[in-house]
């Protein structure tokens, strides 16, 4: 690389200054605000999470309280962070979660809307923290298997097709993180729900309870005020695991002959 | 069972089989409305409405149709009030998420076709069942038959009624670009070579449909 391109690129890596508006609220009662903060001097290679950090610092420097947000692992892995950036669910990026996404998605000088997920279900409890427990709920109503699939070795033993298994992992690669339920236009779970039913329906270990779970989530989503989908696809195209509403047809044809074949 | 009937995902189904069953009746009523524009008098326009309108079968089908209408319209408020209570307080920031344009005004689209219903049910339907301002005509044959063509061709030379038509009928079609594929996803049919093709012709469908309608007062009006 010559020396003049190298300048080149370490230029164009210029920090840059964002206006942010944040969602601010004291607790679940409280009725919250937005805050405007000038933020400077930010790296793009900074993670969105990164930058909530310093602009923190900036607050508890100043003697003000903090930004709550939640996130976990930080490498897209937990489903912990899930903020509402400028609009989309994960900010301006395909197939991330917030912790994924780096300050050079944005342009300098831009002004960044940042909310928490807006869904009955999902009360915020403070700032941008909401309760995602209403998903906990749906698992617990029958997102599981109560077989004893045994060690490792016996678990090779039971024979699935190549395909099933591929299309199980897709559908095990739901984080749980909300993104679906958030960018949807119904706050409709489906995409979170129907991830969990088909990881199971494409497994010989799932069909005991197959007729029983999917019954059980769908009872268990409506009972706790989620909307209904209407085929948008929004959900998809925000999902940072990149969930394909294939799964969604899959768990109506599973709701489908549970109800028929009962 | 019963949670078909009370369940998001049972009032889905429901909703997307009185769709594609209001999908079907729309090629049936076209291929009929269409006979006006193909053929240079209202003879076969009707003699066909008149069979529509007295064969045994056909007035069950139109008590079918009616539920269907009534299923379909009565699930889709449900849904619709559910879907706005499970957000009751909105974003700042409108959503930018990647979607099918006309999935997204699928209420819109349902109101204007509403609105359309009654026009229309009140353009033809009404007057013709109810307040008897349609003439009689005899045929070479020696039948008589309400000669309801002669209505339409009269309503259809008046210009904002043509407006009205083309306008609301456009509604129509975005509802039945996006009502199309969604009904199949409904119903759970979604595979990776067979999807494109029922959007493919879920989209055919409503250019074809709404063309069609919409080139009946247009004609009439221009070319009549
Ligand atoms: C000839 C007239 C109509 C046809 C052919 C039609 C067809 C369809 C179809 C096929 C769907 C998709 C169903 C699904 O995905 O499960 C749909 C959805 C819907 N329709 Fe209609 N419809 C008609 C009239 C109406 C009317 C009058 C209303 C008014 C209340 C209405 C309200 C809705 C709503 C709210 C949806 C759900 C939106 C969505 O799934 O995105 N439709 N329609
Ligand atoms: S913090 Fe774990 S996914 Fe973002």
């Amino acid at each position: 690389m010559s020396l003049l391109r190298y300048r080149s690129e370490i230029i164009k890596f210029k920090e840059m200054n964002f206006t942010l508006k944040i969602w601010r609220q004291e607790n679940a009662r409280a009725k919250g605000r937005f805050e405007t903060y000038q933020l400077q001097d930010i790296s793009p290679d900074c993670s969105f999470l990164e930058m909530l950090d310093i602009l923190n610092q900036q607050l508890i420097d100043k003697f003000e309280k903090p930004v709550c947000f939640d996130h976990d692992c930080r490498e897209g892995i937990c489903g912990a962070c899930g903020l509402y950036i400028n609009g989309r669910p994960h900010g301006p990026d395909k197939g991330i979660t917030t912790c994924q996404l780096h300050m050079r998605k944005f342009k300098d000088g831009d002004t960044i809307v940042v909310e928490p997920w807006r869904a009955k279900p999902f009360p915020v409890i403070k700032d941008l923290v909401v309760d995602r427990s209403a998903f906990d709920k749906i698992i617990q109503a029958g997102g599981f298997i109560s077989v004893n699939t045994g060690g490792v070795p016996d678990a090779n033993t039971i024979p699935v097709p190549r395909k099933n298994a591929d299309i199980a992992m897709d559908a095990a690669a739901c984080i749980g993180c909300g993104a679906c339920v958030a960018a949807c236009k119904n706050a409709s779970a489906m995409l979170f729900v129907a991830a969990k039913v088909s990881q199971f329906a494409m497994l010989p270990q799932g069909q005991v309870e197959a007729k029983e779970r999917v019954l059980k989530m769908v009872q268990k989503m409506d009972e706790l005020g989620f909307g209904n989908c209407t085929n948008t696809g929004a959900c998809e195209a925000e999902c940072p695991k990149e969930i394909s509403l294939s799964h969604i047809a899959r768990m109506n044809r599973e709701y489908f002959s549970a109800t028929f074949n009962a | 069972m019963s949670n078909i009937f009370t369940s998001s995902i049972g009032k889905k189904l429901m909703m997307s089989l009185a769709g594609l069953f209001l999908l079907a009746f729309l090629l049936l009523h076209l291929a009929i409305n269409i006979t006006l524009i193909l053929y240079k008098d209202t003879e076969t326009f009707n003699r066909a409405a008149t069979f529509m309108g007295t064969n045994p079968v056909i007035k069950v089908m139109e008590v079918i149709l009616f539920g269907g209408f009534l299923l379909h319209m009565v699930y889709g408020a449900v849904l619709q009030v559910g879907n706005l209570m499970a957000r009751p307080k909105g974003y700042k920031k409108a959503n930018y998420s990647q979607t099918s344009f006309f999935s997204k005004y699928m209420l819109h689209t349902a109101l204007i076709i509403t609105i359309f219903l009654v026009l229309h049910l009140f353009d033809f339907w009404v007057k013709n069942k109810f307040l008897g301002s349609v003439h009689e005509i005899t045929y070479a044959d020696g039948e008589t038959y309400h000669n309801l063509g002669a209505l339409v061709l009269e309503r259809f030379k008046i210009g904002w009624v043509v407006v009205v038509y083309v306008v609301l009928l456009l509604g129509l079609g975005f509802h039945l670009h996006h009502g199309f594929q969604s009904a199949f996803q409904t119903l759970g049919i979604n595979h990776k070579s067979y999807t494109p093709v029922i959007k493919t012709l879920g989209v055919l469908y409503s250019v074809v449909v709404t063309t069609g309608y919409i080139s009946i007062p247009v004609y009439i009006y221009f070319f009549k």
